[in-house]
């Protein structure tokens, strides 16, 4: 997670500075875990309901990758790493 | 993604292809979810012994840099506890503008500590200097809790739901390190029907195929 002093040196971009697009945590496919693993950790790590994260885990699945949430930059770094220590391979962008 | 395998009962070559219940007694049962949240197995001597030695090199593995010319940080007691020590350092390192690392060239460490920004190198490096020490001590005290609770020579296993957790997570970076490995595909068990009888590799996608079968017992426990 990003503490406050390491802000300090980096300069904002031009995209920082415009605060109404949102950042996005995205999961990516992968061979190795498993469906069933993938959706309890939608469930378990959001706290979406099991159709929701049946979804998303299918989304990521046929589509090769899916947003999971959207919100805060710090939010989605936290839920980054919150997922890979699950082992899922997750990463954060912000909206185009 | 893989779909879970049918059951745990994948280990030899031979029941692979004649899915015929075998001797009772030497199979691992299915994890059952207790009534206190936890979960339940009983694993045969053979079974415990061979998750341990799974286990150890993932320990072993998270605790090297996996970046050449780089050594092991000596292990800080009660790090992972200490979250104030951690930020307080991670300030300090801030302060002192220590440089970003960049993703480990070992292929199963970076697999186990990803970039968390994919088309920005600069905000995946300043992400990682971050975040890489405490979610490698997070993924070190997950496969430490499963050695722990483990019996050395097998039998009944018990686990709070917690425990249970982070024996999924340590079980899915075994697993994660195998598929980096052995290159599996979505359809690992074509991969291993592929391979000549004698390949070496049999065994390790055996192994492979029993992980995904307990791991995906222990989830299917969890989520009643």
């Amino acid at each position: 997670m990003s503490v406050a002093p390491a802000e300090l040196d980096r300069p904002l971009s031009a995209d920082e500075t415009v605060p109404d697009k949102p950042w996005m945590t995205i999961v990516w496919n992968d061979p190795v875990n498993l469906m069933s693993y993938v959706t309890y950790v939608f469930e378990h790590v959001f706290g979406y309901p099991r159709p929701k994260a049946e979804k998303l885990m299918l989304d990521v699945h046929h589509k090769g990758k899916a947003v999971v949430a959207v919100g805060t930059r710090e939010a989605m770094e936290h839920n980054v790493e919150v997922l890979h220590g699950y082992g899922l391979w997750a990463t954060v962008r912000q909206d185009h | 993604m893989a779909c879970g395998p049918r059951s745990a009962r994948t280990i030899s070559r031979k029941s692979t292809h004649h899915p015929k219940p075998e001797k009772k007694t030497e199979k691992m049962q299915m994890f059952r979810r207790t009534r206190d949240g936890g979960v339940s197995v009983w694993l045969p001597p053979g079974e415990a012994t061979l998750l341990r030695t799974l286990v150890v090199p993932v320990l072993d593995l998270l605790g090297e840099t996996g970046r050449p010319g780089e050594t092991g940080r000596p292990p800080t007691p009660g790090d992972t506890a200490d979250d104030l020590d951690r930020l307080l350092a991670e300030a300090v390192d801030a302060v002192e503008g220590t440089e970003a690392p960049s993703i480990p060239d070992d292929p199963v460490l970076a697999r186990l500590l990803p970039d968390a920004y994919q088309e920005d190198p600069e905000a995946a490096g300043e992400f990682r200097k971050y975040t890489e020490s405490s979610l490698r001590e997070a993924k070190k005290y997950f496969a430490q809790t499963l050695l722990d609770t483990l019996p050395p020579s097998g039998g009944r296993v018990r686990l709070t739901g917690d425990q249970a957790r982070d024996w999924m997570r340590a079980l899915n970076d075994v697993r994660l390190m195998f598929g980096v490995r052995l290159e599996v595909t979505e359809d690992f068990e074509e991969q291993l029907a592929s391979l000549a009888p004698d390949d070496p590799k049999v065994a390790a996608f055996e192994v492979y195929g029993w992980l995904g079968a307990v791991q995906e017992s222990l989830v299917r426990a969890l989520d009643r």
